[in-house]
């Protein structure tokens, strides 16, 4: 975790914690872009980077981590400065390993497959991606860094 | 978000309004399906009002471009913005659709 003393002290942290549901997803999209907006990230990491790879990032927590399970819990805490974005998405599950749940989905024999383009997507849009291991689930750490 | 399917000639034409993500995606591919099933056979997605798409929303495209074609159709893109476009291009579906700059262009090439 990024400790407080880390961060300008314009920096801000926005917390949530949701059922394991999609319909979740956009309103939560919808705050952390809004915070990247009033610290100026630029409109490209606003339409696209944050937007996708947050995106990403919870509906693998709550379909694959929880596998949908209403009961268990996805927690989200995004902080947001004027030097980058930081956002950690737990879920309640066992977690997947990136280097192995990574195949290349461009290849030719697997560019007309329906799934496997959520991480491939997460690790080219933001500058840094990682699995952290926490008690009783798994969490995924995203960073991207304001264009200057 | 909201998708809407008119006809103009024979091509029937999808707008998606909104973002095209995990929590819609069904939505879009029934209503495409219903349209396959009732005989349409060109089709084309207009993403002219649509903000993002996630992988889940790339895939369910992926998908329906093979149903389509197992059916003699054919399904055509159009009016991708700069960001949209370099999601299909990070992901190499733009070798996999035919992806029009504009409706009118996608419809003349038909």
């Amino acid at each position: 975790m990024t400790s407080p003393q880390e961060l300008p002290p314009q920096g801000r942290t926005l917390e949530f914690e949701i059922p394991s549901d999609v319909r979740f997803i956009e309103r939560i999209v919808d705050a952390v872009r809004a915070e990247c907006r009033s610290h100026r990230f630029d409109e490209r990491h606003l339409a696209l980077n944050v937007p996708v790879a947050l995106t990403e990032a919870l509906s693998n927590a709550i379909l694959r981590g929880n596998e949908r399970d209403r009961a268990k819990l996805v927690r989200v805490r995004a902080v947001v400065d004027e030097i980058r974005l930081v956002i950690e998405v737990a879920d309640e599950g066992s977690g997947f390993d990136l280097e192995t749940s990574l195949r290349d989905p461009t290849t030719p024999e697997r560019l007309m497959a329906e799934d496997g383009r959520g991480l491939f997507l997460m690790l080219r849009l933001m500058d840094r991606v990682e699995r952290v291991p926490v008690p009783g689930g798994s969490l995924v750490r995203m960073v991207l860094h304001r264009a200057s | 978000m909201s998708f809407t399917i008119t006809k103009q000639g024979d091509v029937s034409i999808v707008e998606i309004d909104g973002q095209l993500i995990v929590g819609n995606r069904q939505e879009l591919k029934q209503k495409m399906l219903e349209a396959l099933e009732a005989g349409a056979r060109k089709l084309l997605v207009d993403f002219t009002k649509t903000g993002y798409i996630d992988s889940s929303g790339l895939g369910v495209l992926v998908s329906l471009s093979k149903k389509i074609r197992e059916q003699g159709g054919e399904l055509r893109l159009a009016a991708l913005n700069e960001d949209l476009r370099t999601l299909f291009e990070l992901t190499k579906l733009d070798t996999l659709f035919q992806i029009a700059d504009t409706r009118e262009q996608a419809l003349a090439s038909f």
